[in-house]
């Protein structure tokens, strides 16, 4: 998942390098997170595809779901699109409206 | 004209059907979602709606402008209700005008089933024996 750095630049921008994000969770996924809110810290910028990685790990019961996607500034989000600081991003479950 | 919502108060059918009326419109189509008070043969007590309010105001005016595009409709209105709903009550109301009924027949089941796929609103069932979120597992 982690990518090999060889580059000395690239290892001294990693090290002074951390972006703190707040993730929103709703519905089930807020329930499986315990909390409306989850702060993740990284070293590095990743996608989303590395972010859904992450949470699975952290909260295994994400995988039981149907699916989950990645929403990031209120929409749907690909797999290879790069989170920044910034962002507003969510986890959204299945969605159930109507 | 579009004119999407999304409220914690009860929907108001007669103005949202007001709300796309007009003078070059031959026809008004209506879906109006109701809680049903069974799933799969059990007895449902209450449900209760989530939202991510600026994401489902989004993709609600994605979805009305994309009919917009795709059918000859005069106006559309998409109202949805989040919080406890009790067994009849009304969590969502579409109505579409036209000047054909065909656009306005196609336009509304095109707009609730969309919803249903993309807009992030979250339905929770809740049963004698407990609570189900609605679509969560396979």
């Amino acid at each position: 998942m982690r990518r090999d750095y060889t580059a000395k630049g690239v290892i001294l921008s990693r090290r002074f390098f951390f972006m703190s994000i707040r993730i929103l969770a709703f519905g089930i996924a807020r329930e499986i997170c315990n909390s409306s809110t989850i702060d993740v810290v990284f070293d590095e910028n990743i996608t989303v595809e590395v972010l859904k990685a992450l949470l699975v790990a952290q909260y295994p019961a994400l995988k039981q779901l149907t699916s989950f996607m990645i929403a990031v500034n209120g929409e749907y989000a690909q797999a290879s699109a790069v989170i920044s600081a910034n962002d507003e991003v969510a986890i959204i479950p299945p969605v159930s409206g109507g | 004209m579009k004119d999407i919502q999304i409220t914690e108060h009860s929907i108001d059918i007669a103005s949202c059907i007001n709300r796309v009326m007009a003078p070059d419109v031959g026809g008004i189509d209506v879906f109006i979602g109701t809680v049903r008070n069974e799933t799969r043969g059990k007895k449902v007590l209450w449900l209760e709606f989530e939202v991510y309010e600026d994401m489902a105001i989004k993709e609600m005016n994605s979805i009305a402008e994309v009919i917009m595009i795709q059918w000859p409709v005069h106006s559309i209105v998409i109202h949805h209700r989040i919080g406890k709903l009790q067994v009849g009550e009304v969590p969502v109301v579409i109505a579409v005008s036209a000047a054909h009924r065909d656009a306005a027949f196609d336009a509304c089941r095109y707009a609730i089933d969309a919803l249903k796929q993309t807009v992030p609103i979250w339905k929770k069932e809740f049963f004698e024996d407990g609570a189900v979120w609605v679509a969560a597992h396979p």
